[in-house]
C-alpha cells in the first residue's frame, strides 16, 4: 500500500498500483468539486438575461443597481476577499475541511437562487436575496481553487506535479462546458417559453445533487499529507495573512506571481473563452445557439491540452509554456478576430437573390392610432450564410416613421465557416491551455506549505477575477470610445488592446524576472519558495 | 540582465500611479457624459476601488526590483 501519509511519495510508491489508485481518487475528489463550483458560478452568468428579467427589472432603478453589484462585486471584489478568508482558514485548519466548506457554500447558494420567488412576487427582497447569494458564490469560489490545487499538488510526487494539477485546471473550462450543455439541453427539452418562465431554475436546483455527491467523495479523503505533518509538528502558521503579505520575502513572490504570470494568464483565458463568445454574439451577430455550439466544440477539442501542457511543464519547466501562450495570444489574437469578422461579413459574399424573403407585420399600439411595423428580411448567401434582419419601426398616424428604427441582425453561418469558427476559437483555447495548464503547479511551488493556500489564492483571483473578469467590460468600453458620427459602429477590434496590453506587460515581467526551474521540494523546508529565485 | 531587472523597476514604479491617473481620467470623462447614470458611477467606483490597491502593488514590485530583490532570478 502506498504510504500517502508520508510527506513525499518515493519512486516505489509512485509506481505501485495502490499509489495510482489513491492519487486518482485525490484528483477525482478535488476536480469534481471544483468543476461543480465553476458550473455553479457560470450558470448565473449564462442565464444573466433571464435572471435580470426575473429579479432585476430594468425599470426599477434600485434593482438595476443591485444587478450591477451582483455582476461586478461577486467577480471582482468578493473573489479576492474569499481567497483571503478561506486561504487563511486552509492554512490554519487544513485544506480538506476548507474546500469542503467552500463547496457547501457554493452549492447551497446556487440551490437557493433556484428557489427564490421573482421580483413580481416578493418585490425588492428578491434582488437583495439574489445579491447576497451571489456574493456567497464569489466568496466560495475565491476559496475553492487554491485549496484544490494545493491539495492535489501536496499529494503529487516530484516530476508529476504539473501533470496531476493540470486535471484541476481542466475544471474551469469543463464547468463552462457543463453549464452551457445543461442550459441548452434543458431549453431544448422544455421549449424556450417554459424555460424562460420557470425551467431556468432547473440548472440551479440540479447543482445540489452534484454537490451532495461531491461532498460525499471529499469527506472520504484524508487531509494533505504535507499539511498533516506540519500540523503534527506544530509548525502551522498562526497568522497566514501577516506572513504572506507582511513579510518582504513572501510579498515579493506574491507580486511576481501576479504581475509576471497570473495577470497575463487571466486576460488570455477570458479572451479565449468569454470574449470570444461575446464577440461572436454581439459584434459578429452569430445566432445564440450556433455561437454556443461553436464554443462547446472548441472547448471539447482543446480541453485535453490542459493535461498535455501540464505534463510538458514537468519536462521542460513552466515558464516558457506559459509565456509562449501569452506571446502567441498577443501576436495572433487580432488576425483571429479579423478573420471572424471577415467570415461573417455579408459584404464579402454573394447573395442568392431568388431565396430572399421579406415579410412585414403591422401591430397597433394600444390607446393610440400609431402602429409598430416589423419587417423581417431573410437573405441567403452562396456559401450557406443565412442572415435574418428584423427592423422594428413606429408608424405614426401622420404617416411619419420613427427617426431611429431598431434593427436586429442574426446570422447562421454555413457548415465550412462554422468549422472555421470552431477552429479559430479552438486556437484561442489552446493558448488558454498553455497559460493555464501549468499555473497551479507554478503557484504551489512558489510558496511554503504553511502559507501556501493564502499566498497562491490571492494573486490567482486578482489575476483571473479582476484582470480577466474585466475583459468583456473594458473591451466593450474601448469599442464605445472609437464610435464617431462618421463611424457609429466604432472599431470592433479596438477592444482587444486591453487583453493584448495587459498580456504584454505580464510577458515582459515574466521574461525578465521569472526563472524556469521546477521546484523539487514542494514538501519544503520553510524557505523552499526561495528556490524559485535562486 | 541584473541591471535591466533593476532599472526596469523604475518603469513599474511609474506605471502604478500612471495607471491610476489614466483610470481616473477615463472615469471622469465617462461620468461627465449626459447619458451617464448612477449605475455607471457605481461601476467606475468599483473598478477604481479594486485597481488602486493593485497599482500600489505594482509600485511595490517596482521598488523591490529597484532594490535588487529579484536579482537572483535565472532564466
Amino acid at each position: 500500500m502506498a504510504n500517502l501519509t508520508q510527506p513525499q511519495p518515493n519512486l516505489a510508491d509512485v509506481q505501485s498500483p495502490s499509489f495510482n489508485k489513491v492519487i486518482r481518487s485525490v484528483i477525482t475528489a478535488s476536480s469534481v468539486g471544483t468543476l461543480i463550483e465553476w458550473y455553479d458560478f457560470y450558470i448565473f452568468g449564462s442565464l444573466a438575461t433571464i435572471i435580470s428579467t426575473q429579479f432585476f427589472p430594468e425599470d426599477k432603478s434600485s434593482a438595476a443597481l443591485l444587478s450591477t453589484l451582483a455582476i461586478f462585486a461577486a467577480g471582482f471584489i468578493v473573489r479576492p476577499f474569499g481567497a483571503l478568508v478561506f486561504g487563511r482558514l486552509g492554512d490554519i485548519v487544513g485544506r480538506k475541511y476548507t474546500f469542503l466548506l467552500t463547496l457547501l457554500l457554493m452549492g447551497g447558494s446556487t440551490f437557493c437562487i433556484g428557489l427564490i420567488p421573482g421580483y413580481k412576487t416578493i418585490g425588492v427582497a428578491a434582488p437583495i436575496l439574489v445579491l447576497i447569494l451571489r456574493l456567497i458564490q464569489g466568496l466560495a469560489l475565491g476559496g475553492e481553487y487554491g485549496g484544490a490545487a494545493t491539495y492535489v499538488a501536496e499529494h503529487s510526487p516530484v516530476g508529476k506535479r504539473g501533470f496531476y494539477t493540470s486535471w484541476i485546471q481542466t475544471t474551469a473550462t469543463l464547468g463552462l462546458f457543463l453549464s452551457l450543455g445543461v442550459i441548452l439541453g434543458t431549453r431544448s427539452i422544455m421549449g424556450v417559453e417554459k424555460f424562460t418562465e420557470w425551467g431556468w431554475r432547473i440548472p440551479f436546483i440540479v447543482s445540489m445533487l452534484l454537490v451532495v455527491v461531491s461532498v460525499y467523495i471529499r469527506l472520504k479523503m484524508e487531509e494533505s499529507p504535507l499539511f498533516s505533518k506540519l500540523k503534527k509538528e506544530g509548525k502551522t502558521s498562526t497568522n497566514p495573512l501577516k506572513e504572506s503579505f507582511g513579510k518582504r520575502e513572501n510579498l515579493k513572490m506574491v507580486l511576481l506571481a501576479l504581475f509576471g504570470a497570473v495577470m497575463g494568464q487571466g486576460v488570455v483565458w477570458y479572451t479565449g473563452q468569454f470574449y470570444a463568445q461575446n464577440f461572436m454574439e454581439t459584434v459578429a451577430k452569430i445566432e445564440f445557439g450556433q455561437s454556443r455550439t461553436i464554443m462547446l466544440w472548441a472547448i471539447a477539442f482543446a480541453t485535453p491540452f490542459f493535461v498535455v501542457f501540464g505534463w510538458l511543464s514537468d519536462q521542460i519547466g513552466r515558464k516558457w509554456i506559459m509565456l509562449g501562450g501569452m506571446a502567441l495570444s498577443i501576436l495572433t489574437v487580432r488576425p483571429i478576430y479579423t478573420e471572424v469578422l471577415a467570415i461573417t461579413n455579408p459584404a464579402n459574399k454573394v447573395e442568392v437573390e431568388s431565396k430572399r424573403s421579406v415579410a412585414t407585420d403591422l401591430k397597433a399600439i394600444e390607446g393610440t392610432a400609431n402602429q409598430i411595423e416589423k419587417t423581417t428580411t431573410i437573405k441567403t448567401f452562396e456559401d450557406g450564410l443565412v442572415m435574418k434582419e428584423v427592423k422594428t419601426d413606429t408608424l405614426y398616424s401622420s404617416g411619419a416613421k420613427a427617426l431611429k428604427p431598431v434593427t436586429k441582425v442574426e446570422k447562421v453561418v454555413g457548415s465550412s465557416d462554422n468549422n472555421m469558427l470552431i477552429f479559430l476559437v479552438f486556437i484561442q483555447i489552446i493558448y488558454v491551455t498553455m497559460v493555464y495548464g501549468p499555473i497551479a503547479a507554478f503557484l504551489v511551488e512558489m510558496f511554503p506549505i504553511k502559507i501556501r493556500y493564502t499566498s497562491m489564492s490571492l494573486p490567482y483571483h486578482i489575476g483571473n477575477g479582476v484582470f480577466g473578469g474585466l475583459v468583456p467590460f473594458i473591451s466593450t468600453l474601448i469599442i464605445e470610445y472609437t464610435k464617431t458620427p462618421e463611424n457609429p459602429a466604432g472599431n470592433p477590434l479596438a477592444g482587444l488592446w486591453y487583453p493584448m496590453g495587459i498580456a504584454a506587460v505580464s510577458l515582459v515581467i515574466g521574461l525578465i524576472y521569472l526563472n524556469n526551474k521546477v521546484d523539487a521540494e514542494v514538501m519544503d523546508n520553510e524557505n523552499a519558495y526561495l528556490h524559485h529565485n535562486k | 540582465m541584473k541591471a535591466l531587472r533593476k532599472y526596469l523597476g523604475i518603469v513599474w514604479l511609474l506605471l502604478g500611479p500612471g495607471s491610476i491617473l489614466f483610470l481616473a481620467m477615463q472615469a471622469a470623462k465617462k461620468l461627465s457624459m449626459p447619458t451617464s447614470t448612477v449605475n455607471d458611477t457605481l461601476q467606475w467606483s468599483i473598478i477604481i476601488g479594486i485597481f488602486v490597491p493593485i497599482a500600489f502593488g505594482l509600485m511595490i514590485f517596482g521598488w523591490y526590483a529597484l532594490q535588487g530583490e529579484y536579482d537572483e532570478a535565472e532564466a
